[in-house]
């Protein structure tokens, strides 16, 4: 909502300055976006009269003018606009004036004849951004007088960014109660005089949808004159508030409605037939719209419509073929009170937003119809004259919203706010406010004006009182609220621990969105089952992610993209997957690593990131919770067939997964290099068990290395689980230190060195014991998994 | 044979300052003291004489032993210096080249706020509890008294999935997730993922927001400007102007809007707050009566106050960030500014 300052300060004119002004309506909640100036800077320019004209010898389309300027003499100016003529009042920029865009006006000549100064154009002052010729002003205007004065330039446009509740705020005489109870100003609103009725016809109207709209006024004004010109203050009070200047009649509905926050609509008469009915659309009706678009209409949309069919869009825009134009006569001026929720929402169904739209489903004032259809009758008279019709007016009582008493607790308001307010100060404000207050013991009784529908509850109330003393007002309390111990959780692992080890092992945090292209998602992961957007923003962000490894891969692209070969990142995050109509949404961790296992450094040989290397990171997640987790071989479509690994937890749970990215998809990604890959699920890797003490022993552990020959399919874990599948009591640890292939081991088998630690707790182990213990567990590999001593 | 003990002493000594290293002492120690060593073998040869002689004849050997010996340790230091200023010499390196390893990363820094935030609020006894964020539209719209048609509904462009289903256009359904589990007293922290369907300079589809909210009796406006402003000043490490405009939301009652001093010109007028001095970081209020009804919390026993904030925001003031973008790019050259 835009609004002119010197209008506001027409109605409410406080001995504060532009600034503190502003800054008050801010803090009362009207929070101000901005402040401009209503015209920009020039001077020296005053209101001139052309007295005489010839045409310049010289030049065809230059005139010589005498123009009176309000001194003793006359001067000559020459002037090539199209308009100019004899008794035209015009702006005229004396010598030494300076024009928008610091243009100073000197004498000088004009093909050999001399000329002292300047008419100008709208455009010349800053006024427009177009201009066929002169600011023609009018009749009356007073020669001499400087024309900032006179269009009263030295003006403000203040920009009030209103939040949905302060419908009432959405016109000057709105925003000047504010500013009147603010100041603790008296204000008056403007006044409208009835006007008398001078021809007998009317227009019947019915309304069939009575709980949509309450209040119906009509009025018939006939014989306006279509040339009629909109005066320049009004022109200049529209453009402020930001309106375009059409024709008189729509300046008028839009004047009011800004001036007193009614939308009217103005149809031609003579283009209606029959009589006015306000009714819901029937479903698949059209209507052709003001701005040119016809739309087809459902069932619970609210229309004006004549005999025929349906005219306008109620609240929100009129239509194409009832509208007012050039040569319209006669005028049907409406002026309804909709309800807010007959029109919420209809506008942006349609795609629509009007000032008319924006002020009934926020509100508009069901008390003010009379007074706004009169006064816009008045105004049209003025300018256009005519003659005018009586009012048609349908009210049903019962659908017209009521504005019942609020209650406000004197110990509820004091808690609320943390302070005591005086009585008096309260009631104050509330009759400021146009409340009606009824002092009961211990509470008042408030009933809120027309205007405010936002007024409902006790807290509301509160609000205002606060608003009026001004939050900044109001004391701040030190946080004195009951304490409890803190909590010191030991069964979950803290996430942000594990974020931590990655960021130590080298893996910086990614966020990436939680919405990714169909087409990445697709190829990452054909299987799972996706959520899609209705509306997405873009077609590579339309799909929930069912991995994170679709945003980390593309944010390394953009990486790799940019001279980066070593990326290393990790996300956490949510993935969701429906699961038969089911969202799931799970907490999810994961990593990508690429380039080479350590940034490139002097002494040693830079080597690209390998499966182990990720693994160990991955491991060293596990080790924070000390879990026994299982790297399964398996296939991910995503995943290289060679390297991917699942991850189980001991109860055969699946944690996640580890992997090299598959090599098609490397290359159809658009990466050079390998690209590691892992995904854990956040639930599963937290879950801590709180440590349990196991006693030391006293005695010495034995280390004994062994290398055994087995097939090359028999994986390390499969060795190490028939290990531990012997359950030797003694056995502490088995570390694999060696894989080799080669001389001395034949084709298609490989040899593992372990090393296992011995260690008994009530005893030294003897050479002979170890021995036994060794024998026991060679003949158990040997059984399972076909493994040989390696000589 | 003492002439013979003088020569083999003087050779002794001799070889003694011959050597040259430890290696070679070490021959010469053995040549003279080693079990067939010439001090030795005449130790051994007193046998032959009878006792008198012996024993002075033994003292004589003792004493040109102690004298090699002496000279041996001495000689022994000194090669022993020599050999680790050698050592030392020749293991010199420059300490000035890098070390070598895994180079450690860092956090995003909207993950950095966000902990900062927690922090100071878990210091208080507020907990720290997370919603999901496909939401249903009762939960993120509804029980937050806003209804299907209601203008706020205008001011969050929300992502749909289907009627009733949304990505939550901001944390405060989390509000209404706890207090539907448990009772008051309650003190919450929510951060999350948020989501809107706006993209441009200064906005991107998703961000994160952090939710607060108390509840307890006799909670007052007054407690909710005090916690706002001691956030504010610690958040910000700073002694901040903190001010307190009216606003509105559909969950909050009063609703108030809060303005810090700007913290990039000090609050003199610069383009980060378009000249005003003061930039918006959170809104605020006191718990809708509606919202505490659909939660089936007396509002006349209990009242309570929320707070949201938009993360990115805060990080962007705190660290002098300047583009919104830049957030969700991952970009390395902008993630490594911090660790």
């Amino acid at each position: 909502m835009q609004i002119s300052e010197a209008w506001l300060r027409e109605y409410v004119n406080p001995a504060i300055t532009t600034e503190q002004l502003v800054e008050q309506l801010t803090m009362a909640g009207l929070e101000v976006d901005s402040v401009t100036p209503a015209a920009a800077v020039f001077s020296g320019v005053v209101v001139g009269k052309v007295l005489a004209m010839e045409q310049h010898p010289d030049a065809d389309r230059l005139r010589v003018c005498q123009v009176a300027v309000g001194e003793a003499e006359p001067l000559q100016i020459v002037c090539g606009a199209s308009n100019v003529r004899v008794g035209l009042r015009i702006p005229a920029a004396l010598i030494g004036a300076v024009l928008p865009g610091d243009f100073k006006i000197k004498k000088s000549k004009l093909r050999g004849v001399e000329s002292y100064g300047m008419l100008c154009s709208e455009k010349e002052l800053g006024l427009a951004a177009d201009a066929n010729g002169l600011m023609e002003l009018a009749a009356d205007a007073p020669v001499g007088v400087d024309i900032r004065d006179y269009l009263s330039l030295n003006d403000n446009i203040i920009e009030v960014d209103l939040t949905p509740n302060r419908a009432d705020c959405l016109s000057v005489e709105g925003i000047a109660r504010e500013v009147a109870v603010l100041n603790k100003m008296d204000w008056s609103a403007t006044q409208v005089e009835t006007a008398a009725v001078s021809h007998a016809d009317t227009l019947s109207v019915s309304v069939k949808a009575t709980d949509a709209c309450p209040r119906y006024l009509g009025r018939l004004i006939k014989g306006v004159n279509p040339k009629a010109e909109t005066p320049l203050w009004m022109q200049e009070r529209l453009r402020r508030s930001g309106v375009r200047s059409l024709s008189a009649v729509v300046d008028v509905t839009n004047y009011v409605l800004i001036e007193l926050g009614q939308p009217l609509h103005a149809f031609d008469a003579a283009k209606l037939t029959g009589s006015i009915t306000v009714r819901y659309a029937q479903t698949d009706e059209n209507v052709a719209l003001l701005n040119g678009q016809t739309i087809k209409l459902d069932n619970e949309t609210l229309v004006i419509a004549d005999d025929k069919q349906a005219l306008a869009l109620a609240g929100v825009m009129g239509g194409s073929e009832s509208a007012v134009s050039d040569d319209t006569q006669d005028v049907f001026l409406e002026c309804a009170f909709f309800t807010p929720l007959s029109i919420a929402g209809k506008a942006r169904n349609y795609g629509l937003h009007t000032d008319s739209s924006h002020r009934f489903e926020r509100g508009v004032d069901p008390t003010l119809q009379e007074r706004a259809i009169e006064r816009a009758t008045q105004l049209i008279i003025d300018i256009a004259g005519g003659s005018v019709g009586a009012i048609t007016e349908v009210t049903t009582a019962s659908t017209l919203p009521q504005r019942a008493a609020v209650l406000l607790r004197k110990q509820r308001l004091e808690k609320t706010l943390g302070i005591a307010l005086a009585d008096e100060q309260v009631i104050d404000i509330f009759q400021r406010l146009g409340m009606s207050v009824q002092t009961q013991p211990d509470s008042w009784s408030v009933t809120p004006p027309g205007c405010r529908f936002d007024i409902a509850i006790e807290a509301d109330l509160i609000e205002e009182i606060a608003r009026i003393v001004g939050y900044n007002n109001l004391p701040n309390s030190s946080l004195l609220m009951r304490s409890e111990l803190g909590k010191a959780g030991e069964a979950i692992l803290e996430l942000d621990r594990a974020k931590d080890l990655l960021v130590d092992h080298g893996y910086q945090e990614a966020i990436t969105y939680s919405f990714v292209g169909e087409d990445i998602q697709q190829a990452i992961a054909p299987d799972d089952a996706v959520v899609r957007l209705k509306n997405p923003i873009s077609a590579d962000l339309s799909v929930m992610r069912t991995t994170l490894w679709c945003g980390l891969l593309k944010a390394a692209l953009h990486n790799t993209n940019r001279q980066q070969n070593r990326v290393r990142f990790f996300e956490t995050g949510l993935s969701f997957v429906n699961k038969d109509g089911n969202t799931q949404q799970q907490k999810m961790l994961s990593g990508l690593a690429l380039g080479s296992a350590y940034s490139e450094q002097w002494g040693s040989a830079t080597r690209k990131v390998d499966f182990f290397d990720v693994k160990a990171d991955v491991q060293a997640l596990f080790s924070l919770t000390g879990a026994d987790v299982q790297f399964v071989p398996a296939k991910h479509p995503a995943l290289h067939p060679g390297q991917t690994a699942e991850i189980l937890s001991q109860q055969g749970e699946k944690i996640g997964w580890l992997g090299m990215l598959h090599p098609t998809l490397e290359k159809q990604l658009g990466f050079d290099t390998q690209v590691f890959l892992f995904e854990l699920d956040q639930d599963l890797l937290l879950n801590k068990q709180i440590p349990k003490f196991k006693p030391l022993s006293k005695y010495p552990s034995v280390r004994r290395d062994i290398a055994l020959i087995v097939k090359e399919e028999i994986a390390a874990t499969e060795i190490i689980n028939c290990i531990k599948g012997c359950a030797e009591p003694t056995l502490q640890d088995i570390v694999i230190f060696d894989i080799y292939r080669g001389k001395g081991v034949e084709e298609g088998s490989k040899s593992v060195a372990l090393s296992l630690i011995i260690q008994d707790f009530s005893q030294t182990l003897t050479d002979s014991e170890i021995d036994a213990i060794f024998s026991r567990l060679l003949e158990t590999l040997t059984t399972k998994i076909s493994a040989k001593l390696r000589d | 044979m003492s002439a013979t003990l003088e020569e083999i002493l003087a050779q002794a000594l001799h070889q003694l300052r011959d050597a040259q290293d430890l290696n070679q002492l070490d021959l010469v120690r053995v040549h003279y003291l080693g079990k067939k060593g010439l001090f030795t073998l005449q130790m051994k040869e007193l046998g032959a004489l009878d006792p008198e002689q012996r024993r002075a004849a033994g003292q004589v050997i003792n004493q040109a032993k102690d004298q090699f010996q002496e000279q041996l340790e001495t000689k022994k230091d000194l090669l022993e210096n020599a050999a680790l200023e050698a050592r030392l010499a020749s293991e010199g390196i420059d300490v000035t080249l890098p070390g070598r390893g895994q180079a450690v990363a860092g956090l995003h820094p909207v993950t950095t706020t966000l902990r900062r935030i927690s922090k100071i609020f878990a210091g208080v006894g507020f907990q720290v509890v997370e919603g999901p964020e496909i939401e249903d539209d009762y939960h993120n719209f509804e029980a937050l008294n806003i209804p299907a048609h209601h203008p706020a509904r205008a001011m969050h462009d929300t992502f749909y999935f289907d009627a009733h289903t949304v990505l939550r256009t901001h944390t405060s359904p989390v509000q209404i997730r706890v207090m539907e589990s448990e009772k008051p007293p309650l003190k919450v922290i929510a951060p999350g993922r948020v989501y809107r369907c706006d993209s441009d300079i200064t906005h991107t589809p998703m961000f994160h927001q952090v939710e607060g909210f108390l509840v307890d009796t006799d909670v007052s406006f007054a407690d909710l400007k005090g916690v706002v402003y001691e956030f504010l000043r610690a958040f910000f490490e700073k002694d901040i102007q903190v001010r307190f405009r009216p606003s509105y939301f559909p969950f909050t009652e009063p609703s108030a809007e809060v303005d810090i001093e700007c913290v990039m010109c000090n609050g003199q007028g610069c383009r980060v707050c378009s000249h005003t001095g003061w930039l918006e970081v959170m809104g605020c209020g006191m718990i809708h009566p509606e919202v505490f009804k659909a939660v089936n919390i007396d509002s006349e026993i209990y009242s309570g106050f929320a707070f949201g904030m938009g993360v990115e925001r805060l990080a962007m003031l705190r660290y002098g960030i300047n583009d919104l973008r830049l957030f969700f790019e991952n970009d390395l050259k902008f993630l490594e500014q911090f660790k």
